[in-house]
């Protein structure tokens, strides 16, 4: 065990953890910041994306000494009231059923947006391949992130 | 239905401030629910919701409806608003308390919670609205019939005259309730919110992280567990060693609990508890665990599917049998045979199974995101050795549910856990867990065989069902065909000669009720087959099966859930038109179809697929519903393409096996569903449709797999009868 200073949304934090403990249960059991999910612990289904200084990274795969002074952004800090622009897309695609994965799926829209504010579908199909929605609502995640990309431009 | 008016207890306050309304449902659909323990003991009590009109004017409905993505909170607000005449925002759905004492029916499944509760809450809609008429009338000493009812309001317009539901409520109060069969309810014509697109209430929490699942449960003072479970059915500990475990920071407490009995159906094991999810799941990874692999540690799927082809082979059980159907298929002109094989399947929710729960002196405390809250609460009690009404269960919100969530076994094990712990307690499964410790959609082997006369008609018909039934794991006495057989017995096409058998194996492996249950299976058999008869007749898909859809003028349901022939029709119609399938297509390419029943409601789907070689590609989706009365189309076409990707995971992608007694995939590598750079884009047509509204949670589902191998096969010529499809080299 050993003291970790943390960043997590433009906020110090101290976390009192094992080195290996995994991001995403520092910031479930620790910090009780329970928007970012478990849903593999392998990496495979985008549950538990966040931002680790912009970059999507999975967070079940991202050892908690590896975090450093970098900063993470989890969904409770994407924006203080919804209005990111993924986030209204979302809302206008009306595109979460369950909604469980949809915070990852927000999480990696985000960053891909951030980076190519004008996404192709391939692009879309690579960046998001690694989110999965259980639910089937890949259709308007597609919709929703061509949404965003217009309201960013426009 | 029964509406009345009585005192009663909402979240612990009495409600007695604004009028309450108590409804009666129509009856459950699942087994499991009936025969839940908690359930048993809900019979005196005569309501399932009820609707509460606070001083202020707005609504709730409190019911025991579970969200698990299917939007029910929406779609019941906008029942009662529609006939309250009320704002949609003055109605909100609150999750009821696990009382079965005061709600009847808790169970979410079936498809059935839009179709159970449509009528009653149009009814108690109108119940409020006419109170509020009659009481602004009488106050204004005015006619009743000169009054009307508009957003919350009641209006007298000769004399200008307006007072709002809140205003009114106290005269409303002291009315007496009108007959509930006899409430006049709206005219379609004019409705304002059903049947019009309306945004989903939730939708806000889930895209800002706010929304709160099982798994989010946080209670002060909470600790984590996980179960080691024997990675083979029935096997168990022979004996452990927790010393490593114990080593690992975090780690609080090591033991082990037994395997509970039927219908929980839990498997036992060694549980790790810690101050984090990580530690306990470290911790589990330390132990050291010698298996008694019990009875069942030689079974494997190559083995069931030589039981299934073999017992498919055989004379079975008989559930229908019109005609004569040996000689019509001995004088067929063209005959057909063919098996159609498909395997076991796991749910794989999201969210992986969880519970939290807290044991105090003589009560319990519990968590749960479960479709099935009185069971959960009848579980934990039974496992307590307490009344259910000490387990004060909470619903959460589910990170889908798909069936898996109806399940008793977690609760259970979450008990056990919670009494040894003695604090709060959440219990995680891994996804590991999740996958090898389901309830799966059974395996099955249908023999299908059909023949077609010297005029292009189907003559005879024989389907034979062999599974490892669903009713044979829960109630080995009773019968197993019981969830088996839909879809396929009623086979809605017009064959003189016809017959359905069912033949039932043994496995140890624990099965259940997966989205759409049976007719995931029987809808690839059926309309697969049917496909295969249309070309044995030289006749188009389409066509042949329009022939066949035959609506006799004193047609009767036979069977129960017997579709009605001329509304199948009726979408497959529609998906050839909006399909545009008379348009040919360039070689390589080609379209299915398949037309559906299940749940009470009608799907027709047509895929397009590309054909390369041995690889194919679906192009696109169409599908049409009727789904009687739509209530919100949004959630009618976001329901219909979840259930076409969640058929389309089956049709292209997945399969659990067996091997030595265990399940071979364990994660979403060796089980991986379909995947945004995979998912076909998906056109929903709605038939409009005057009829009680049907199921939407399930019935997409069924028809995808078949119009998928269908469109191979018109592409290709190659016939796929066993999912996942694969084509074989040319």
């Amino acid at each position: 065990m050993a003291a970790i200073h943390l960043v997590i949304n433009n906020r110090a934090h101290e976390v009192e953890v094992a080195s290996d403990t995994p991001l995403l249960w520092v910031l479930r059991d620790k910090l009780n910041l329970t928007g970012t999910k478990y849903g593999c612990g392998m990496g495979l289904c985008g549950a538990c994306t966040v931002h680790l200084d912009g970059e999507a990274v999975r967070a079940c795969q991202t050892p908690i000494s590896s975090v450093g002074a970098k900063k993470v952004t989890t969904i409770e800090g994407l924006s203080a009231d919804n209005t990111h622009p993924v986030q209204r897309a979302w809302i206008a695609e009306q595109v979460p059923q369950c909604g469980y994965c949809q915070t990852g799926q927000i999480m990696s829209a985000a960053a891909l947006l951030a980076k190519t504010p004008k996404p192709t579908d391939d692009q879309i199909d690579s960046a998001m391949v690694g989110n999965l929605c259980r639910c089937g609502m890949y259709q308007r995640i597609r919709r929703a992130i061509h949404r965003a990309s217009a309201e960013k431009g426009a | 239905m029964d509406i009345s008016r009585r005192q009663f207890v909402v979240g612990g306050a009495v409600a007695g401030a604004g009028l309450v309304i108590g409804v009666r449902l129509p009856g459950s659909l699942l087994q499991a629910q009936e025969s839940a323990p908690g359930a048993k003991k809900a019979a005196p009590n005569p309501f399932d919701a009820y609707v509460h009109v606070k001083p202020d004017g707005h609504i709730t409905l409190i019911v025991a409806k579970s969200e698990m993505g299917q939007g029910i909170k929406t779609g019941l607000a906008m029942i009662l608003a529609e006939e309250a005449e009320v704002d949609f925002s003055s109605v909100s759905v609150e999750q009821a308390e696990t009382r079965p004492d005061i709600y009847t029916h808790m169970g979410t499944g079936g498809s059935g919670s839009t179709r159970q509760n449509f009528t009653p809450l149009r009814r108690a809609g109108a119940t409020v609205r006419l109170l509020m008429i009659t009481a602004a009338a009488a106050k204004w000493n005015v006619p009743p019939a000169e009054c009307e009812a508009q957003k919350g309001m009641v209006l007298h317009e000769k004399s200008d005259r307006k007072a709002s539901y809140g205003e009114l409520i106290e005269a409303a109060r002291k009315l007496p309730l009108p007959d509930p069969e006899k409430v006049e309810v709206k005219d379609e014509a004019d409705f304002q919110l059903i049947g019009h697109v309306t945004p989903r209430v939730d939708v806000l929490s889930k895209v800002d992280g706010t929304a709160q699942f099982g798994i989010d449960v946080r209670v002060p003072e909470m600790v984590f567990a996980v179960v080691a479970r024997c990675p083979t059915f029935g096997g168990k500990a022979a004996h452990f060693d927790a010393g490593k475990t114990k080593a690992v920071p975090g780690v609080l407490n090591v033991f082990e609990i037994p395997a509970t009995g039927a219908r929980m159906f839990t498997a036992g094991g060694v549980v790790v508890v810690a101050d984090s999810t990580w530690a306990a799941m470290k911790g589990r990874d330390a132990l050291e665990i010698t298996w008694d692999r019990g009875s069942a540690a030689s079974e494997s799927s190559e083995g069931m599917r030589g039981a299934l082809r073999s017992a498919a082979g055989k004379p079975g059980t008989r559930l229908r049998n019109d005609g004569d159907v040996d000689a019509a298929l001995s004088n067929g002109v063209k005959k057909v045979e063919a098996l159609y094989e498909l395997p076991l399947l796991a749910h794989a929710t999201m969210e992986p199974m969880n519970i939290t729960a807290q044991v105090r002196g003589s009560g319990a405390e519990v968590w749960a995101p479960t479709q099935s809250p009185d069971w959960v609460q009848g579980t934990v009690a039974e496992v307590l050795g307490l009344k259910p009404d000490k387990v004060v269960v909470h619903t959460t919100l589910m990170g889908g549910g798909f069936g898996r969530r109806y399940m008793a076994d977690y609760p259970a094990e979450v008990a056990q856990i919670a009494k040894a712990v003695g604090k709060p307690v959440q219990l995680v499964w891994t996804r590991e867990d999740d996958m090898t410790h389901d309830f799966y959609r059974p395996a099955t082997c249908h023999r299908m065989r059909g023949a077609v006369d010297g005029n292009g008609r189907p003559v005879a018909w024989f389907h034979t069902l062999a599974s490892a039934s669903i009713k044979g794991y829960w109630d080995p006495k009773g019968d197993p065909a019981e969830d088996e057989s839909g879809g396929a017995r009623q086979m809605p096409y017009a064959i003189p000669n016809m017959r359905m058998e069912f033949n039932g194996v043994t496995s140890a492996v624990p099965r259940a009720w997966w989205r759409s249950v049976e007719h995931s299976f029987n809808g690839f058999a059926v309309e697969s087959f049917i496909d295969e008869l249309a070309a044995a007749a030289g006749q188009d898909p389409v066509q042949f099966r329009k022939s066949l859809l035959v609506k006799a003028p004193d047609w009767k349901p036979r069977f129960e859930d017997d579709p009605d022939p001329a509304r199948l029709l009726g979408v497959l119609n529609l998906v050839a038109e909006k399909s545009e399938w008379a348009k040919p297509l360039p070689k390589g390419k080609g379209r299915g179809v398949a037309a559906y029943h299940s749940f009470g409601s009608y799907f027709a789907e047509v895929a397009e697929v590309t054909v390369k070689g041995e690889k194919f590609t679906i192009d696109r989706i169409v599908a049409a519903v009727d789904c009687g009365q739509v209530v919100n189309p949004e959630s009618v076409r976001s329901q219909t393409e979840g259930a076409i990707i969640y058929g389309l995971s089956a049709a292209l992608k997945n399969e659990i096996t067996i091997k030595n007694g265990a399940v071979e995939q364990t994660n979403f590598d060796g089980y991986d569903p379909l995947r945004i750079n995979e998912a076909p884009p998906i056109e929903v047509h709605l038939l409009t449709s005057k009829e009680d509204p049907g199921g939407m949670g399930e019935p997409g589902l069924p028809p995808i797999a078949p119009a998928v191998a269908n469109a191979i096969f018109a592409a290709s010529g190659q016939r796929l009868r066993r999912l996942p499809l694969q084509m074989k080299a040319a």
